[in-house]
């Protein structure tokens, strides 16, 4: 009986709470309440940041009329949040340089690092969930319009003009334009250039006569010549060729790199993604499928886990001595000179990618042989179409971050992008940047004294200033949700072709149709004018 | 209603109304219903929990998979679009991803696939003959060997030469495979550790280490292990001539070595639950059969297996919805590669989400859902009838 009542009792206590809270008149009491309480904290809050603001100024006044000194640092107590991708490369400039900058400023900077294949969403996510657990992003370039569109970077066109220690113009022309500016606007400040290129091993090539691979033919055969000897003398047999394939890293843009030269002969603007009329994809027709062979014959001379490699991995085989022939950024020239790391100092030549004597004709989708119509910038016959993949790793500004934190990240970003910093650390192999400004390019001393000698610095960079001036570079995908087309369509269907998993016409119809639906989704009229915009051309 | 009387009738003293004043009805009835109520008003905020905490994520994430993510000025958007994710796996442009790509099947393809038609067929007119059939009975296993058939018919397809598994039927791989080997493997060893062998306890612990790795750790020692180039076994591997050779190449090389990881790391498990079941199996049983001059064989087949069978049956069970779930071990070992060859459904779904197409990964999730909870069902009802008659 009496748990009855107690029952009773419990019961009239739960429904008086659950009442009392949804009661009109109790609401107002308990808010009113809370409303006193905030307001009395705020009262608090405000007289003390009054507090803290008026001894602040006094002391600056004090500072600046007593001890006026260059050294105060405008960002003390600042800390910049940086997101980039797991390193060393990339990475480590930012993080050695960071104590350097806290020094100068005042600002610290913590560099965080994901996985590359994670970073674009990562940014996605934290900018377009109000989440701003970063306030600045070290990212890919062509990834820009995604973040810039729904308005999540902050413009930097004027710090920039105001900026005179940053020297933006020394900055070769296609990465301000095309790394840096979108619309217009300057959204992010580059760091790096990109480039690939193919090395090769001049000691090997000087010993059997052979000339640096021309075309796509010659790549083979050299790499076919070497593939299976002992290229660092150490007894076991090395690979021709050491090209990254492995899936959720670099291999589609290596894809490209071969693909460039059969797609695309009649200059920049022609492009090499999509027919500038339909936004048909170009991925099926004779000259891609002709790329895909080539692409797919490398991995017989590479080694036997090529399909699992990533840069860093061909990077460090290609050191050590272990391939003839890479594809890669600039990246291979400075980590060739380490002493530390490399084996192969003063034997690699660099050389513009290889071309083809043999280009795609758009209106019927077949192969044709280069003539002046065909291929107006063709060298001894051969088409080449060096392609500026990825575009060089550039800092943007997370446009919801704090005013003062603006601020020290952009000096950040400037304080790594001037040449007292800037051209020391492109010479170093294991930062992953490469040159990206004039006076890189003409100052070859720097070069040298970073353990190049002359004529490999000469190659090295000719290599890159060929490309760089080349009317028919290829520039990289930047319509919207590039990363959907080349990360996860063309990735994944590049990675079952190399496994055998689907045949090479397969593989084609597969990117075809993922791109196609891609666009449809994103609507066709709109891709077309973004891609024709980032080609230079208005409709 | 006699209860409710009778607790009505209780509740007057229990009201502390000693003078007897007889209660109206009315209130009599607001007792009764308070009374009823009180129950459900207690569980709630429990309900609540469990609501916000399990029901919430999956509805929402019903909802995820029948819409399309969109990020637009200031956020994002999420668009209904019916059932066109479910539609882009089972038929569409990601169905030889997720499902696999057909062929036509061979002659042993014919005959596994006959096999079991004959045997669902054989199964289910021994249930309409049999005391125990309902009409709901025969619904839910038509329906279950429907679902079975299709799935055999999909293996037999994508595994019929010019075939090729998807991420559906790979995981099949890793979870059948991987749980037999992994329930056979502990079995025997945990027969070899109950004998009377020198320096069993230690074995023991060293059994059980495999378990106490994280699974991420496992999948980079095996990365290491499989490297053929710059890994352990690379001297080996030169010696024997196949320098220029690498097996996680190769679709099933790589299928393999996912696998041989995970038996590696999970048999402990099916070791240690099936040892504490051998030690806890009554001795007098094996003695009088012993005695009445059982082999040894005839003991473990007519004792021990018996009696181990209720716990093997849910150990199988745990590990197999476990198994399920594999993604780390494909996803460090070999990046689901090479091409999509190692790809669970899990990985899918994950690298889905990480591409930001939220829709389909949630899609997969739920396809996962599905047949994980129809595996799970299945075997089950099929277990307990087969446990219950042994029993």
């Amino acid at each position: 009986m009496k748990s009855k009542l107690w029952t009773l009792v419990a019961l009239f206590v739960v429904i008086s709470t659950l009442a009392a809270q949804c009661a009109a008149p109790a609401t107002v009491v308990v808010t009113k309440e809370v409303e006193k309480v905030v307001t009395q904290e705020v009262d608090k809050v405000v007289t003390k940041e009054v507090e803290k603001v008026v001894t602040k100024e006094v002391e600056v006044e004090k500072e600046v009329v007593v001890t006026p000194t260059p050294e105060a640092k405008p960002f003390e107590g600042v800390e910049v949040n940086i997101l980039t991708f797991t390193g060393p490369q990339i990475a480590e400039p930012l993080q050695r340089r960071g104590p350097d900058f806290t020094e100068l400023t005042g600002a610290k900077i913590n560099v965080i690092v994901v996985p590359f294949n994670e970073l674009y969403q990562k940014i996605l996510t934290d900018l377009a969930t109000g989440t701003n657990s970063f306030d600045a992003f070290v990212f890919a370039p062509q990834w820009m319009v995604d973040y810039i569109v729904p308005g999540y970077l902050e413009d930097l066109t004027d710090r920039v003009a105001a900026d005179e220690a940053l020297q933006w113009d020394d900055i070769a022309p296609f990465f301000r334009n095309f790394s840096a500016t979108y619309e217009g606007r300057i959204y992010t400040i580059p760091l790096d250039g990109d480039f690939q290129m193919a090395y090769y091993r001049s000691d090997l090539l000087e010993q059997e006569g052979l000339a640096p691979p021309e075309t796509w033919e010659d790549y083979l055969n050299i790499a076919k010549t070497f593939h299976g000897r002992d290229l660092n003398g150490d007894g076991d047999p090395d690979y021709g060729s050491c090209i990254s394939k492995k899936r959720g890293a670099q291999a589609y843009w290596m894809v490209w790199s071969v693909a460039g030269a059969f797609l695309q002969s009649q200059g920049t603007s022609q492009g090499a993604f999509f027919d500038t009329e339909t936004m048909e994809p170009l991925v099926n027709n004779e000259a891609f499928a002709a790329a895909l062979d080539v692409y797919n014959e490398t991995t017989k001379y590479g080694p036997p886990d090529e399909l699992n490699l990533d840069v860093g991995d061909t990077r460090g085989l290609f050191t050590s001595g272990r391939c003839a022939l890479s594809i890669d950024w600039g990246d291979i020239g400075t980590l060739a000179i380490d002493p530390e790391t490399s084996v192969v100092q003063d034997k690699v030549g660099a050389v513009i990618l290889p071309g083809s004597p043999r280009v795609l004709d758009r209106a019927t989708g077949k192969l044709v042989d280069c003539d002046e119509a065909t291929c107006p910038y063709a060298t001894n016959g051969v088409n080449h179409a060096p392609y500026a993949a990825f575009g060089g790793w550039s800092g943007g500004i997370n446009a919801a971050a704090d005013p003062k934190v603006k601020d020290a990240a952009y000096a950040f970003f400037s304080y790594m992008s001037q040449p007292a910093q800037s051209n020391v650390d492109v010479t170093i192999g294991i930062t992953g940047f490469n040159p990206y400004r004039i006076s890189q390019f003409l100052n070859r001393q720097l070069w040298v004294e970073a353990g190049m000698s002359p004529e490999a610095a000469s190659n090295y960079l000719g290599a890159i200033e060929e490309s760089l001036n080349s009317p028919n570079m290829v520039l990289d995908l930047r319509i919207p949700q590039n990363q959907r087309y080349q990360q996860v369509v063309l990735d994944t269907a590049l990675s079952q072709f190399l496994a055998g998993e689907i045949t090479r016409d397969e593989a084609m119809q597969q990117i075809y149709d993922g791109w196609e639906e891609i666009t449809e989704e994103l609507g066709r009229e709109d891709q077309l004018n973004a891609y024709l915009g980032t080609l230079g051309i208005s409709k | 209603m006699q209860v409710e009387q009778h607790s009505q009738d209780q509740s007057l003293p229990a009201a502390g109304l000693e003078t007897a004043r007889p209660l109206n009805g009315r209130w009599r009835r607001l007792s009764a219903r308070t009374e009823q109520m009180a129950g459900n008003v207690f569980i709630l905020p429990a309900v609540l929990v469990v609501l916000f905490l399990s029901i919430f994520p999956l509805v929402v994430s019903l909802y995820l998979s029948l819409s399309r993510l969109k990020f637009v000025k200031g956020g994002f958007e999420i668009n209904f679009v019916g059932l066109a994710n479910y539609r882009k796996l089972l038929a569409g442009s990601e169905k030889t991803h997720f499902l696999g790509a057909m062929a036509n099947p061979s002659p042993l393809g014919w005959l596994v696939f006959g096999v079991v038609v004959a045997l669902m067929v054989w199964e289910m007119v021994r249930y309409v003959r049999s005391r125990r059939f309902s009409v709901m009975g025969l619904f839910w296993r038509s329906l279950a060997a429907v679902l079975f058939g299709l799935g055999v018919w999909l293996l037999v397809r994508t595994l019929s030469p010019g075939g090729r598994p998807g991420t559906m039927v790979v995981t099949w791989i890793y979870v059948f495979v991987g749980a037999a080997v992994q329930y056979a493997l502990g079995l025997c060893l945990a027969l070899l550790v109950t004998q009377h062998l020198p320096g069993r306890r230690f074995f023991r612990v060293v059994f059980l280490l495999p378990m106490m790795i994280t699974p991420v750790g496992v999948a980079y020692m095996f990365r290491m292990l499989v490297d053929t180039d710059k890994g352990p076994f690379q001297p080996i591997w030169q010696a024997l001539g196949l320098g220029l050779f690498s097996w996680v190449n190769d679709p099933w090389g790589a299928r393999a070595a996912v696998v041989i990881g995970d038996i590696w790391q999970w048999t402990p498990f099916m070791f240690i639950v099936l040892l504490a079941a051998l030690e806890g199996q009554s001795v007098e049983l094996i003695e009088a059969a012993l005695v009445d001059g059982a082999n040894r064989w005839q003991v473990f087949w007519h004792i021990t297996l018996p009696q181990i069978l209720p716990v093997s049956t849910t150990l199988v069970l745990i590990r197999v919805i476990e198994a399920f779930k594999i993604i780390d071990l494909p996803n460090i070992l070999t990046n689901g590669g090479p091409g999509t060859a190692t790809e669970s459904l899990t990985l899918q779904a994950f690298i889905s989400w990480r591409t930001l197409d939220l829709g389909t990964s949630a899609a997969i999730a739920y396809m996962l859902l599905f047949v994980v909870t129809f595996v799970g069902i299945s075997y089950v009802s099929l277990v307990r009838q087969r446990v219950a008659e042994v029993w």
